[in-house]
């Protein structure tokens, strides 16, 4: 059938295009951090691949302490992940798997949290950061995201159709209380949803900005977005050394992507389509 | 339960407990479950609602975050309401969302419906299309502040190219929303994609099977079951668009926060959060930060009320059912037809048998 065949290779045509809309920026960072910045201020501008990559990741760690900015952001996103899966996971087994009384209560509670904008607090939230005695501190970054509605919604959903009920009970007569009845029955069920939420804290840590950028605010002690937009700030016009620093924050990310993200597309639009 | 219940009752009978049967006390049989989504309550308690009523008591207060807090009643919102940089704040947060959603939303039906129908490479088109995603605002705005760049801007590079002039994309307060919209139509139109195509991958294909044998053309096709039946996916990308293009902040911070003016030239890439921000801890105007957190709140409920209003309203509800009624009708018909035509082969060929 020529017409099936014509709107076929119309459709890829059109997928194409925007696939290479889609990967041109991170072409263009390459491009620029791998040349001069003399180089970028030409006209008509350099098109390909220079040779200038190192030189300018050099000077990228020259400028700010990029390894160190990237351990704090390392550290600030493993620790909310793992807190997270084990907290979200935790609660979400409770909400899914038993009757207790309030339960109805407290998940909508839960639900009700999911209305509150981030930003509406953001002043608020300092403060009382502040008189913790938090801000410049780890802990800033990882304690108040250590448990989140949307994760123990999401895992709830996945809980109830996942975990039998028959294992559990099978738990309970084997006389497994309850945190064994999640380590031995919950946990193995749930190893899929857990890499999903995982993957999603762990990226959403990472690229978070407005909150290390209030909290965080010893120059010595930054995360990589914030760092890398100081760098920005001060070598605004160096656009070589600015670019190597955005390919060198923006790689980890994508490689965790691609090893560990297989799935996780799917997971996102089974996600939207539960709404 | 019902099982230890048991084992727990026989258990009394054998050992013959003196005491009265005593009602197991619930509350304390729950302490492991509630233990168990306690974390969330407690976090929630200390760093959400706490905040949210301080937030309140703070915005009737003038306050730098050191000296003594000052009741101010509702002077904070009343300057709010007046002040003009708060008006051009919404003004251009609504422009860019409006400019970045509009087309964001209209081109990821499009790459969905591509999707769809396309059965060659799609996992590697998925990953192409979600990688934007996940990569950095920061990083994304960098890239995209060099290529909308004044003067050695690849854009204007090519602009010039074709003969046409340079424009000052980043010295202009319409040239700045473009960009700003450009990054977040970038980052979030192959997300929204892919959320359509589980929607489209939902829809039963013998709905459109009728359409087809009904001689629909393809755009009634599209506009008629499609755009339908994808109501409540398009409602979802509706209302998650509007809650974080009403937020958005880091592209134009990146873009023009060290410049000294948060919003840029003319206050241009000047958004709601990046006002809040800027007063809160720009120039520690605390209590006035909170008054603009209730101003952005009532806001996202605002505009979520109409969405839902305008994409997921009752009447909507009543015609998707009803086209789906529609299409139901026809399967029968055609199954009916389909039976019919067979009867009728069947009887051909007895005649043929006969002869």
């Amino acid at each position: 059938m020529p017409v099936e065949r014509i709107r076929t290779v119309v459709g890829h045509v059109v997928l194409m295009f925007g696939v290479a809309v889609s990967i041109f920026p991170f072409y263009w960072m390459l491009v620029m951090a791998s040349n001069t910045t003399p180089d970028i201020f030409t006209y008509p501008p350099k098109l390909l691949v220079g040779s200038h990559l190192f030189e300018n990741m050099g000077n990228v760690l020259d400028n700010i302490d990029f390894f160190g900015a990237m351990l704090i952001t390392l550290a600030a996103s493993v620790g909310v992940t793992v807190l997270v899966l084990f907290f979200d996971s935790l609660a979400a087994f409770a909400f899914a798997k038993y009757e207790f009384p309030g339960r109805n209560l407290l998940f909508g509670l839960l639900l009700a949290t999911f209305m509150i904008p981030s930003q509406l607090a953001l002043v608020p939230q300092f403060v009382t950061l502040a008189e913790f005695g938090w801000i410049g501190s780890l802990k800033a970054l990882i304690i108040p995201g250590a448990a989140n509605a949307f994760g123990i919604f999401w895992m709830r959903q996945y809980a109830k159709g996942a975990i039998p009920d028959e294992l559990i009970s099978a738990a309970k007569v084997d006389g497994a209380g309850f945190f064994r009845q999640y380590l031995t029955v919950g946990l193995p069920v749930l190893r899929p949803g857990l890499a999903f939420l995982g993957i999603f804290t762990f990226i959403n840590v990472w690229n978070d900005y407005l909150w290390p950028l209030i909290v965080m605010t010893d120059p010595n002690r930054l995360t990589l977005q914030v760092a890398l937009q100081q760098l920005n700030g001060v070598y605004g016009t160096d656009y070589s050394m600015v670019m190597a620093g955005a390919l060198m924050s923006v790689i980890p990310l994508i490689g965790v992507f691609i090893i560990g993200g297989r799935h996780f597309i799917a997971d996102i639009a089974a996600g939207a389509m539960k709404f | 339960m019902a099982v230890t219940d048991t084992i727990r009752r026989t258990a009394a009978v054998a050992t013959k407990d003196p005491a009265p049967d005593k009602p197991p006390n619930k509350f304390r049989q729950a302490l492991p479950q509630y233990a168990a989504v306690s974390p969330f309550f407690i976090l929630f308690a200390i760093f959400g609602a706490f905040p949210v009523f301080f937030s309140i008591y703070l915005s009737f207060h003038s306050w730098d975050g050191i000296g003594p807090m000052k009741w101010v009643g509702l002077e904070q919102y009343s300057y709010l309401l007046t002040d003009p940089q708060f008006w051009k704040a919404i003004t251009n947060t609504l422009i860019i969302w409006v400019i970045s959603t509009v087309p964001m939303l209209l081109l990821a039906l499009v790459i969905a419906n591509s999707l769809h129908n396309a059965t060659r490479f799609r996992s590697f088109y998925r990953i192409a299309y979600f990688i934007p995603n996940i990569t950095s605002v920061v990083a994304v705005t960098m890239v995209f502040g060099s290529i909308f760049s004044n003067n050695f801007g690849l854009l204007n590079a090519f602009l010039q190219s074709i003969g046409l002039d340079k424009i000052e994309w980043l010295s202009q307060p319409w040239g700045i929303k473009v960009a700003i919209a450009s990054i977040v139509a970038w980052r979030w139109t192959g997300y929204n994609a892919i959320i359509f195509l589980a929607g489209l991958q939902a829809i039963s294909s013998d709905i459109y099977e009728a359409a087809k044998v009904d001689g629909a053309s393809p755009r009634q096709t599209f506009w008629r079951i499609t755009v339908p039946l994808l109501r409540p996916v398009i409602l979802f990308t509706a209302v998650t668009s509007t809650i974080g293009g009403l937020q958005i902040f880091t592209e134009s911070q990146v873009l023009f926060g060290s410049s000294g003016a948060i919003g840029g030239p003319g206050d241009g890439g000047l958004t709601i959060v990046s006002y809040l921000y800027d007063n809160a801890f720009g120039s520690n105007q605390f209590g006035y930060g909170a008054a603009i957190g209730w101003a952005l709140f009532i806001l996202i409920v605002l505009f979520s009320i109409i969405n839902w209003r305008l994409i997921g309203g009752n009447d909507d509800e009543r015609l998707t059912k009803r086209a789906a009624r529609r299409a139901n009708a026809r399967i029968a018909e055609q199954a009916a037809r389909r039976q019919a035509g067979d009867a009728e082969t069947e009887e051909r060929k007895e005649l043929t048998d006969a002869r």
